[in-house]
């Protein structure tokens, strides 16, 4: 089994990723980068990553949220965090990118951000 | 209690840590550590691993990265050995000042340090690095 699935479903403009493994080095952090590739390829550049069901995440995993940020904003667009478990919002704390991400609770609200 | 050892030895290629990690966490698990304590000990001795593989090794798989584990009733002491050419933790910019926020790598001493209650950088005499790490129980 994969360590990071990855399914796609769109809510008006908005392109939200359910992830769910983990994002760690090699395998997950590659099929996070590919999926934000494919996508602005395709001109969606409203994206949400819905991490409620990401376990574990590592520092190069991370690192692929953070330049998964980059280059949605370079293309103009922008992506926020979604249901964070309380470990991965702590590391986030830790490396203090709680300042640099947009993150929600609730789906709803976090669409109608990109409004 | 007396003191209780294992070692792991795995070659630098990324898809030997995942392996390294669980075997290391399962020595601490039968030791009896905490769910929490598990889960810093994962998360150090993943990033230290990586280091050792991506940074110290340089993905060379003629390489070793040699993981040592031994439990008292005190702690967890891990050692991660790696035989590249070695670095200051001290030249590592610190991932937290704003210049760096968006940087793509240099967390993995930063977890380290944060999840495990010492850890120390040594120069090996017989070459390499190696990092030692302690998981008070």
């Amino acid at each position: 089994m994969a360590e990071l699935n990855i399914s796609e479903r769109q809510a008006g403009d908005v392109t939200i990723l359910d992830m769910s493994g983990k994002v760690t080095i090699g395998e997950g952090s590659v099929a996070l980068r590919n999926t934000i590739r494919r996508l602005l390829g395709e001109g969606k550049k409203s994206i949400l990553l819905n991490l409620a069901d990401v376990g574990y995440i590592d520092s190069s995993g991370i690192g692929e949220l953070v330049s998964s940020f980059t280059a949605v904003n370079k293309e103009g667009g922008k992506l926020k965090l979604l249901s964070l478990t309380q470990k991965i919002q702590d590391l986030l704390a830790i490396t203090k990118l709680l300042t640099v991400f947009d993150t929600f609770d609730d789906e709803g609200e976090a669409v109608a951000s990109y409004e | 209690m007396a003191e209780e050892h294992t070692k792991i030895s795995i070659a630098s290629r990324i898809e030997e840590i995942d392996a390294a990690v669980t075997q290391a966490v399962d020595f601490a698990k039968q030791k009896g550590f905490s769910d929490d304590a598990i889960f810093g000990i994962d998360m150090a001795v993943r990033e230290a691993v990586a280091n050792a593989v991506k940074h110290g090794n340089c993905l060379d798989d003629r390489k070793s990265v040699d993981i040592t584990l031994s439990d008292d009733s005190k702690s967890l002491k891990i050692t991660i050995r790696d035989y590249g050419n070695g670095f200051s933790v001290e030249d590592v910019p610190d991932p937290r000042n704003p210049e760096n926020l968006l940087k793509t790598d240099g967390r993995g001493i930063l977890f380290m340090q944060n999840f495990v209650d010492v850890v120390e950088w040594h120069n090996h005499p017989d070459g390499g690095m190696y990092v030692k790490m302690v998981k008070n129980r």
